[in-house]
């Protein structure tokens, strides 16, 4: 019997630091750990026996979609697992000490100083109304790590050393005044300032781009080069290949997979491992899209231009600092039964475009052809019409369903609007839910009350009842774990070559957008510096840029060729 | 307070009884005074004492209820519809027209609010309607405020916008999304203010500006108790208990309603 | 790989080189402004006023005082009330803006006298509340952000039922039990301190029950906040956690509220003055309403609105002393 560790228990009261059996050569072992969580009477157990070893300047990860228990496992390392959590384990022993009776004040003796903490989500992890440099310091202070009179300095190099530009000026900000990349940065140095023996990370890149991922990546791993052992929490097996000397892979509390990176990636075992990798990989369903493979769908006429856009600008003015061009030049063509993906980072302008082709924003220049007619002609009913040409589905669908609304009559909102009389509308309604492998139980429901994967079902659904040329896609499946991601894309796939629907889709993920689309168009700061057939740009980008973005995808190291192969040149 | 759901509706729905039939409860008229009998403390004959002129108190808090009430839900009624109004005019009819509108909305928020009462009362003399006209002109700016804002958040809301792809017209989406939703917030801020103008009006009744004598009315009843406060406690705790019940019984069930919305929202 | 696309504008300025910030002077100047407009309005309005109510100018201002020919001849020259309106308006720009509120016919006395001799006892009584309710909030917060649940709900149910509370009626109350009762305060009078007692308790009750639940709220939320578990993963201690990071930003909205309420009291004043009869502008402006005394009454809302927009620039001041969020140029 393994003895219960309440959380946050009270009093720094004396305990037995009895040297942990085990092996020894580990910094950190764990074996068969448990953590629940007394939710009202019932007690659940999020975490239900894992065990693992990290070694000094080792990099484990620990990878699985949200709820598995990765990050409560993480945060059970240092006595952070939170309220009425109960911690049980056969060993958690940290360098020849026995977790399991710390109490108190050795938490905080440990905390910082033995085990640094880096969490995800980086603008709410530091303190938004302290200075960062003051944030950097807290661990020096509380631990006593340089004189008080050095501690500006030490900050200063910490923050260097953790890739900061101009670390003087950069201590003196706040939180909100950087961006992702450095504020993730700024929490590395932070955690990193008292020189702990272990660092844990907890998505440490998740919301940054593939190039400043990347980065901070490099930065975890010249760490562990320098003997710091990192255990890496992640949903993205891309991430944890990049870096990871060992991986595990969490499925509801438990390790299903676990082994060297190079063998997880290359030859996984386990089915869930499976969709992990492949979506890493960007491996599509089905046979290859783009090149002369003939767009999908019934349409008469497969090659007709559905809609057009040319030359299109969009200025925003910013306040006292004149303009920001958001978008600059931009053309595109879609064709009916085909997929246009537009991919870009951040900032690229790449939603604006998704806007300006829905006429939902005004360009400043350029026009916006919808079968043929112009948006800006269009006034009353003729615009009403066309508007039901061109559907949207959101990255967040909640949002873009009226809250009162049940998702019967969410579907129903378009159909009544075209005045589809109620016998007709209920096989329509019927049909949809079909075509997007919805059942009819979710119809009496609310769609806050569906998951994830369902609500951008029902979104894909309402978006198709107008019977529209074309859906305009914006990161429709980045919110998404990656299991329910291939299993939406999918669907659109599916719906695409039943009714040759025309999408654009929108998204900064490389390996989801050469999956989806025929033809792909890459935006940079507004601009589009490269597109063409999904393979030829993919297979032998000419732009820089592209090149670039197509480098930063973390790349599967321990895959092997294959791996790089299968991002760089679909089958 | 989940669980004083209920109480509180079943007690809201028994005032408004109260104020809209108090006959249904008492036979005694609230303004017969027996100077034989005054300053009686309760008994079988009177449930809760008399005043200093032999008046019924109990029937004097019943037949109260309306004047007392009406004076809060009076300014709450007003200021909500004409908050409204000016909320969606600043939030529609262009920059100028919600600049001005906004501006005068801080010119009214820059006078504390009782004060801005008694400057509306001194224009009108005093009594229960023009309390109430003072209240509400206090209590509009919360409403146009919420009310702009609403409909200036929905306008932007990605359900909003998917309205409009499926080819209604622009009132069309104001009616089928825009207002039911907005409704909410507003009916929300109706209720907890609601509370607060009970509270105000007793208060300005308690200091003479409200219904004048002999109207029953709860604030009055306190203000005439002070003079005897030191030999009869009947007179002040009773019409007081009364009010801070009906302004619980509001809190209560606004609160539920806040709960509610704010769940459907998330 | 799941990323948060963001408003293209904002990730420009986002990734913009370090921003210029707004100076405490350029604050200051600004709200300034904004007051001076907002006041400027508040004059306006109480001009409009005087001329839509029935009767002349000068009868309104008169308030039905019998007055000699001459004192009325005084009062037309003094308000320019001969003259086309805009000068009229103008005249009384210049009066106001100089400090002129006129006599009071009803009192027989100059406006500024009145209020002048009444004033110090109504804002003495505010100070305290004011004090009373800061200290007693911070402490009653502290004590019911509890992890237990009901610690908490019976202390946010204890605050809705004060709350309810008229606060006259609770003056009352207290007159009752202490003073007539137990007769440890006296009932009338506002010389001693003892008397200030009663006055502002009944005067706080309402305030400390708002802002406990604002800054107990506050507290919970931002213990909820991801930084807490970055700040207690370096070690930090829990009273250093709540002094250094997360009473901070309980402070931010209990700030903003404290304004609200600061104004509040003023006129909630009033009503206490009259419950415990005590001097000050309570008494004076009610007499003022019940007689129609105009430029009485104008000057107290007028002065009130002033002392109002003063707190709120301080109130400002301070979020922008707190919350370096809100230092962003043009913000």
């Amino acid at each position: 019997m393994s003895p219960v560790v309440p959380e946050n228990a009270a009093g720094g009261g004396e305990t037995d630091m009895s040297p942990a059996s085990g092996d020894t050569e580990e910094l950190l072992s764990v074996r068969d750990l448990v953590v629940g969580f007394a939710t009202g009477r019932e007690y659940v157990d999020a975490v239900r026996g894992v065990s693992f070893q990290i070694g000094r300047g080792q990099v484990v990860a620990i990878v699985g979609e949200s709820g598995s228990g990765k990050s409560v496992t993480a945060r059970s390392l240092v006595g952070l697992a939170g309220d009425g959590a109960g911690v049980r384990a056969e060993e958690l022993a940290f360098d020849g000490l026995d977790l399991r009776q710390v109490r108190g004040r050795r938490w905080r003796a440990l905390r910082g100083r033995r085990i640094g903490f880096v969490l995800q989500d980086a603008l709410g992890s530091l303190d938004p109304l302290r200075r960062v440099g003051a944030e950097v310091a807290e661990p020096l202070r509380e631990h006593r790590i340089v004189p008080a009179g050095e501690t500006g300095a030490e900050v200063v190099r910490l923050l260097g050393s953790a890739g900061v530009p101009l670390p003087e000026s950069r201590a003196r900000q706040y939180s909100h005044e950087m961006s992702g990349g450095l504020r993730q940065r700024a929490l590395i140095a932070s955690a990193l300032a008292a020189r702990p023996d272990l660092l844990i990370a907890d998505e440490p890149t998740t919301a940054l781009d593939a190039t400043v991922q990347r980065q901070v990546l490099r930065l975890l791993r010249d760490r562990a080069d320098n003997g710091t052992a990192i255990l890496l929490i992640s949903h993205d097996l891309g991430v944890v290949a990049e870096i990871a000397d060992h991986v595990y892979v969490m499925k509801d509390g438990r390790f299903v997979e676990n082994g060297p990176a190079r063998m997880v990636l290359r030859t996984p075992s386990h089915p869930y491992t499976r969709i992990l990798v492949a979506a890493a990989l960007g491996q599509g369903r089905g046979p290859a899209r783009g090149g002369d493979a003939a767009p999908a769908g019934p349409d008469p006429d497969p090659g007709r231009v559905v809609l057009r856009a040319d030359g299109l600008v969009k200025r925003y003015r910013l306040p006292g600092r004149g303009a920001f061009t958001a978008v600059d030049e931009v053309s595109v063509e879609v064709r009916a039964g085909e997929t246009l993906g537009i991919v870009g980072e951040s900032g690229s302008g790449k939603t604006t475009v998704g806007r300006l082709l829905l006429g939902l924003v005004a360009p400043d220049a350029g026009r916006v052809e919808v079968n043929g007619r112009l948006w800006n002609e269009l006034r009353g009913p003729e615009r009403r019409t066309a508007r039901r040409r061109v559907q949207m589905i959101y990255q967040h669908p909640l949002a873009s369903f009226d809250p009162r609304y049940t998702a019967r009559q969410l579907l129903e909102e378009p159909l009544r609007a075209e005045r589809v009389p109620g016998a007709e509308r209920a096989r329509r309604v019927a049909e949809l839910l079909e075509h997007v492998g919805l059942g009819d139980e979710v119809l009496r429901r609310r769609a806050r009350e569906l998951s994830g994967g369902q609500r951008q079902r029902l979104a894909i659904a309402r978006a198709l009842a107008p019977r529209p040329d074309v859906i305009i896609c914006d990161e429709p499946v980045s919110a998404l774990d990656a299991s329910i991601q291939a299993q939406v894309l999918d669907v659109l796939a599916d719906v695409q070559e039943r009714l040759g629907v025309a999408y654009v889709f929108i998204s900064h993920d490389l390996g989801v957008i050469r999956r989806i689309s025929h033809e792909v168009v890459v935006m940079k700061d507004g601009r589009v510096v490269e597109s063409g057939d999904i393979r030829k740009v993919f297979e032998a980008p000419e732009h820089q840029y592209t090149k670039a973005l197509l480098d930063a995808v973390p790349r599967l190291h321990g895959a092997g060729p294959a791996g790089a192969q299968a991002i760089l040149n679909p089958r | 307070m989940a669980k004083s759901f209920w109480p509180g509706a079943v007690v809201l729905t028994l005032l408004a009884v109260l104020a809209l039939f108090p006959s249904l409860f008492t036979g005694t008229d609230p303004d017969a005074a027996d100077l034989n009998a005054t300053l009686q403390p309760p008994s079988g004959a009177h449930w809760l004492g008399t005043d200093q002129n032999g008046r019924d108190l109990y029937a004097r808090i019943v037949h109260g209820a309306g004047p007392s009430l009406l004076i809060g839900a009076g300014a709450v009624g007003l200021a909500l519809v004409a908050g409204v109004l000016v909320g969606v005019a600043a939030a529609q009819l262009g920059r100028t027209v919600d600049q001005v509108l906004s501006r005068s909305l801080d010119v009214i928020l820059s006078v504390p609010g009782l004060l801005l009462v008694f400057l509306v009362v001194a224009v009108l003399g005093p009594g229960g309607g023009p309390a109430s006209v003072g209240l509400a002109v206090v209590s509009l700016p919360g409403f146009a405020r919420v009310a702009r804002a609403e409909v200036i958040r929905l306008r932007g809301a990605h359900y909003v916008e998917a309205a409009h792809g499926f080819g209604w017209s622009r009132a069309q989406v104001v009616l089928r999304h825009i207002l039911p939703n907005a409704l909410g917030p507003v009916m929300v801020l109706a209720t907890v203010t609601l509370g607060a103008m009970i509270v105000a009006g007793s208060s300005l009744s308690f200091v003479g500006l409200g219904p004048q004598p002999p109207t029953a009315e709860w604030g009055a009843m306190l203000a005439d108790s002070q003079e005897f406060l030191a030999v009869a406690w009947w007179p002040a705790a009773f019409p007081g208990a009364a009010i801070t019940v009906a302004v619980l019984a509001v809190t209560v069930v606004g609160g539920h309603l806040q709960r509610r919305i704010e769940r459907g929202r998330t | 790989m799941a990323g948060v696309l963001k408003a293209p504008a904002a990730e420009a300025v986002a990734a913009g080189p370090p921003r210029r910030r707004t100076g405490p002077a350029r604050l200051v100047l600004v709200r300034v402004a904004a007051s001076a407009a907002v006041l400027w309005g508040a004059v306006t309005a109480t001009f409009c006023l005087l001329q839509v109510m029935p009767g002349g100018t000068a009868d309104v201002l008169l308030a039905r005082s019998a007055v000699t020919p001459e004192v009325r001849d005084r009062i037309i020259a003094e308000y320019r009330l001969d003259d086309p309106l805009a000068a009229q308006y103008l005249a009384y720009l210049g009066r106001i803006a100089r400090g002129e509120f006129g006599d009071s016919y009803v009192l027989r006395r100059p406006v500024w006298d009145a209020i002048g001799s009444q004033l110090p006892h109504t804002l003495l009584l505010v100070l305290a509340t004011l004090l009373v309710t800061l200290v007693a909030s911070v402490l009653l917060a502290v004590v019911s952000a509890h992890r237990r649940r009901w610690v908490r709900s019976s202390f946010s149910a204890a605050e809705s039922l004060v709350v309810a509370l008229p606060p006259f009626w609770l003056g009352l109350l207290l007159l009752t039990v202490f003073s007539f009762n137990l007769h440890w305060f006296p009932a009338i009078g506002s010389s001693s301190l003892s008397g200030l007692v009663l006055p502002t308790a009944a005067l706080a009750a309402g305030p400390v029950a708002v802002m406990t639940g604002v800054l107990r709220d506050g507290l919970l939320r931002a213990l909820e906040e991801p930084f807490v578990v970055t700040a207690r993963s370096r070690g930090i201690g829990e009273l250093a956690l709540r002094l250094r990071h997360v009473l901070r930003h309980a402070l931010l909205p209990a700030t903003t509220l404290l304004g609200w309420i600061a104004g509040s009291l003023i006129g909630g004043a009033v009503i206490i003055e009259i419950v415990f009869s005590r001097q000050g502008i309570g008494r004076m402006v009610l007499f003022a309403v019940e007689n129609k005394d105009m430029p009485v009454v104008i000057a107290i809302v007028l002065l009130t609105a002033a002392v109002f927009v003063l707190v709120n620039i301080a109130v400002d001041i301070l979020v922008w002393m707190i919350d370096p969020r809100t230092r962003e140029a043009g913000s």
